[in-house]
């Protein structure tokens, strides 16, 4: 392996590594990867390709719609039955495997532990699935008398025509509960993203808005794109509870659907994960005329700046003191530890591959600790999440997404806050803003490799080459990445640690690093007989 | 309580399946196909089944698993995915340089009825497979069976497409197993070299999931059942296969395609099961036991008669695949315990033919079901009914053990919050002590947090 580069000038230029991953590939391939790989200037506004179709055999990281549907967004809401209409596949590997936690109060319902599925025989593909999923969720109803079903529809359901939607109006009126369904089959759009677009349309269709619950204290507040793994969304409703805000509804750690359906009065939205929830943000703003801006509750940096725009927003000198108050005794807290890890850091290199947010968050935790970032990417996100909002109108939608619904919205004549339309323009006027995402690209430094859709061939080639120090992507990753000799901190599951939100995960995320950044297991890696001269043994044994 | 739905009272269910007790097809290929050498596994689907089925397996050894998918979109679903396929094999023999891709299908890709043998027929006569380099595929859609069918199905295809018989009569044996883990593996071909038998035992994943720490990754590592050892399997003197479910189709095709004789035997899990297997490989190999391996039995056997008193009576139950689960009840019933319930997600009729000789006029109480609705749900609930002393199973089964405060032993697939499955076998004799030392340890512990300080137990 080669010599690490010298960075003490800023980044190297990666050009040769680009041209060295792209000349493997068969022409058009290389063509298609060519404009998926950016050499970052922050400078200038690059242009990234992103959110296509992945190119066949190519081993894209990627997973499908059904995953975004199913296990991103309504996955973690733990007292809807969530059935899965397919065979049994689906529904078992979305079983248990994302680390969303939830908190159950005494006596609530939690359905998050099972696995729901009608379990789809050969005969259910010939005649059609609808009589069985019907039976399904009369049987689900009886055994386990939920407020809601949602029911998912896998790759076969939509081919063999069976109708989920239809299936969901007659149970409603049947059993007189909420069920809804999802036409969020495998092959629809390019990867989990469309099923992001999909379940924000579903949720935002039948269950935003059915409940008016009376308002509960000064300033209320949802928080968006947010799904609790290891315990984030944990640390941020903390804070929120302290400084006296109101937190509604998660979308959707740690969340129940009662939630959601009340979400719709609040003042405010924060978007954490803008790829998988911005739908319903800006659907919530047309309906209601809820604001929305963007915040990161990664990084201890962040995380006071995400609340001191949340207290800016309400203009209230007491929440503004209280939030001060709490981020003067929290930083306090992050500096000792940060004091301690960072000479041990500083100077190391990360990269990061991780699915459409997290790459980007996750820099500002290592920003901290004095790690550069080299190279990131996203496996699904959108040209909005690499390069910011201000390109949306410029992005051409393809074939492979057109079929994904864009849902009319129309302004709510009953619920329309004006007041919070007024609110928002005079906070412009000054300069507040909102739908403020800028993407990742801008926050990346010069030379910088920018990678959508990160294949194994590229991640084989980047370790070559910048050899880093830790490698942050997922459970796929993880054992290849180490064989190199290279730690991986997987930045989904958190390695079944966490949580890493706020000021409390930030210094869980910095104590972490300082395991995998300062342990001396990777130098075993050779045996001593591997460096040292053998020493011959001076008895032979002939047999 | 993480399952506090779960009633005691069990309602007949149809139509809905509550934690099953399977999954489905291909990941079972995807394994089998783990065990060639120089291979890389192909999902033809959208990329989500590729995806889910790598993460799998990776939880469960904590190993690169690679395999690479035709990522359908709706396009494809709709006209149909050659198109994807033969780009996918070019890229794939291109940039990944395998020996061999085996192909397996999807709920998706067989829906819309594509002909894997007719596009990699297409594939061939477009000169799109190099020189020397192998295309398999093995039809496994989700909606039959479970991921047992499926690594049943790719076993057979390999067999299909490389076993060929000659004149040349080989000295050797053919040991088919079913699901099983690299350490078992290495098991079995550690018996029969102890039995100085020469075999070729496919697949063979040791060496591919359980691979060392060298600083250097290898995308093919050195392990997996090699094309010269598939192509000789038709010249071999016989087949034993090992597992019905997992192994038996692959076994009749070679009988058909290259006239090996086979004899079928339950994966040897316990003691009956081994000595069966034992014998059966002394009769294929043609060469008698040697004392080496009766020493390792009687070991066994002495810790089973040394811990009668923990074992004698204990009401178990256990869930996982059928292979597996039936030489396991066989060995519970040889230790005096009571497997009281038994299920499996795997379909099959034999299911029932093989528990009900198994268990024979020993245990009217014991209840067991397989196939659909044959689930965990069920399971809990008749644990609920009456109780259990032990739980065996895959991971999942964790959610019951701690509801109900059940020693937990886990056994089969997948276990993604232990490891040792994939270094320590539980076939052979040696798996049996291991299987043994996990029970007694599991229903020792809680004897330990359990007991009143004043018989609190040092010796046991």
């Amino acid at each position: 392996m080669p010599n690490k580069k010298d960075y003490t000038n800023g980044l190297p230029d990666p050009s040769q590594l680009k041209e060295e991953m792209l000349a493997k590939y068969p022409r058009k391939v290389a063509k298609k990867r060519s404009k998926a790989m950016v050499i970052n200037d922050p400078e200038q506004n690059q242009e990234i390709a992103a959110n296509i179709r992945t190119i066949p055999g190519i081993i894209t990281q990627r997973g499908c719609t059904y995953a975004g549907c199913k296990g991103v967004v309504l996955g973690p809401t733990r007292d809807i039955i969530n059935l899965v209409h397919g065979p049994i596949g689906c529904s078992f590997y979305a079983w248990l495997t994302r680390r969303n936690q939830t908190r159950v109060p005494e006596g609530g319902d939690n359905f998050i532990p099972y696995s729901f599925s009608t379990d789809m025989q050969d005969e259910n593909i010939v005649f059609g699935g609808e009589k069985k999923l019907k039976e399904a969720i009369r049987e689900a109803f009886e055994i386990f008398n939920p407020s809601s079903i949602g029911i998912f529809s896998t790759c076969p359901v939509g081919l063999i025509g069976d109708d989920v939607h239809s299936v969901a109006r007659d149970m409603k009126a049947e059993l007189g509960i909420n069920i809804f369904g999802f036409s969020c089959e495998g092959y629809r759009g390019v990867s989990q993203s469309a099923g992001h677009h999909i379940a924000n349309n579903g949720v935002f269709k039948n269950v935003v808005g059915n409940n008016d619950r009376p308002r509960k204290g000064k300033f209320q507040v949802n928080l968006l794109g947010e799904y609790n793994i290891g315990g984030d969304a944990f640390e941020i409703e903390a804070l929120f509870e302290e400084v006296g805000v109101e937190l509604l509804s998660t979308f959707s750690g740690n969340s129940t659907i009662e939630s959601m359906e009340y979400s719709h009065t609040a003042d405010l939205n924060m978007v954490m994960c803008h790829r998988s929830i911005n739908y319903i943000a800006e659907m919530m703003e047309e309906k209601y005329g809820i604001p929305w801006f963007k915040v990161n509750f990664i990084g201890a940096e962040s995380t006071a700046k995400s609340l001191r725009k949340m207290a800016d927003y309400f203009g209230d000198k007491e929440l503004s003191a209280k939030v001060e108050e709490v981020i003067a005794r929290e930083m306090l807290k992050v500096k000792a530890v940060a004091d301690v890890v960072k000479p041990k850091t500083e100077g190391k290199l990360a990269m990061m591959f991780v699915g459409g947010s997290r790459a980007h968050h996750y820099q500002d935790l290592f920003t901290e600790l004095g790690v550069k970032t080299v190279s990131a990417g996203y496996e699904f996100a959108h040209r909005d999440d690499y390069e910011g909002r201000e390109v949306i109108p410029s992005i051409k939608i393809d074939a492979d997404t057109r079929n994904i619904e864009d849902l009319v919205v129309e302004k709510d004549e009953n619920l329309f806050r004006d007041d919070l339309v007024e609110k928002k323009a005079k906070l412009e006027e000054s300069g507040y803003e909102f739908k403020d995402y800028k993407g990742m690209m801008p926050d990346m430094q010069k030379n910088s490799l920018v990678i959508d859709d990160v294949n194994h061939w590229e991640t084989e080639k980047l370790i070559e080459f910048y050899k880093p120090d830790v490698f942050c992507a997922g459970i796929k990753e993880k054992y290849v990445v180490q064989k190199y000799g290279v730690p991986l901190k997987q930045l989904h599951s958190y390695d079944y640690g966490g949580p890493y939100a706020a000021f409390g995960g930030a210094i869980n995320f910095y104590n972490e690093m300082e395991r995998m950044l300062g342990t001396k297991i990777w130098k075993l890696v050779d045996a001593p007989w591997k460096l040292e001269p053998e020493i011959v043994g001076s008895v032979t044994v002939d047999a | 309580m993480l399952l506090r739905h779960t009633t005691k009272e069990v309602k007949e269910r149809k139509a809905l399946t509550v934690n099953p007790a399977k999954t489905c097809q291909p990941v079972g290929a995807m394994y089998a196909a783990l065990g060639v050498h120089g291979c890389l596994p192909h999902s033809h689907g959208s990329q989500g089944c590729c995806s889910y089925h790598r993460s799998a397996l990776t939880r469960h050894y904590k190993e690169p698993i690679m395999a690479a998918t035709s990522s359908f979109t709706e396009g494809s679903s709709v006209f149909g995915g050659q198109a994807n396929l033969l780009q996918a094999i070019d890229n794939i023999f291109g940039i990944y340089e395998p020996q061999i891709i085996a192909i397996h299908s999807t709920c998706l890709s067989e829906t819309i009825g594509d002909d894997l043998g007719q596009i990699v027929g297409k594939a061939k006569d477009d000169g799109r497979i190099p020189e020397g380099k192998h295309v398999v595929q093995a039809s496994t859609p989700s909606y039959v069976g479970s991921h047992v069918t499926g690594y049943a199905n790719m076993l057979e295809a390999f067999v299909k497409y490389f076993a060929f018989k000659t004149d040349e009569k080989l000295r050797q044996v053919n040991l088919l197993s079913g699901w099983v883990e690299p350490s078992d593996m290495r098991e079995l071909k550690r018996l029969a070299g102890l039995m100085d038998i020469k075999t070729v035992l496919l697949p063979d994943t040791s060496d591919v999931v359980d691979t060392p720490m060298t600083g250097k990754y290898q995308m093919y590592p050195k392990g997996g059942t090699t094309i010269e050892e598939m192509v000789s399997m038709g010249n071999s003197m016989s087949t034993v296969a090992l597992g019905e479910w997992g192994a038996k189709s692959a076994a009749i095709a070679l009988d058909n395609k290259c006239k090996v004789p086979f004899s079928m035997n339950d994966v040897p899990v316990g003691v009956s099961a081994t000595d069966r297997f034992i014998q059966a490989l002394s009769t294929a190999g043609k060469v008698s036991i040697p004392e080496i391996i009766s020493e390792e039995r009687g070991r066994l056997v002495d810790m089973m008669t040394d811990m009668h008193q923990y074992f004698y009576g204990k009401r178990v139950a256990l869930f996982g695949d059928p292979d597996t689960l039936l030489p396991l009840t066989e060995f519970l019933l040889d230790l005096d315990m009571k497997p009281v319930y038994i299920v499996s997600g795997t379909p099959g009729k034999r299911f029932t033919q093989r528990m009900e000789e198994i268990l024979g006029d020993k245990l009217a109480e014991t209840k067991f079901k397989n196939g659909p609705n044959a689930d965990m749900f069920l399971l809990h609930q008749w644990i609920k009914e009456e109780p259990v002393d032990l739980l065996i199973g895959n991971t999942y089964g964790k959610y019951i053990a701690r509801d109900e405060n059940i020693p937990f032993v886990r056994m089969g697939f997948p276990i993604i919050d232990r490891v040792g499955h994939s270094y320590f076998p539980t076939v052979g004799y040696q798996g049996g002590l291991r299987i043994l030392e996990k029970i007694l340890g599991a229903i020792m512990d809680k004897i330990d947090a359990t007991a009143p300080e004043e018989s609190f137990e040092l010796v046991m």
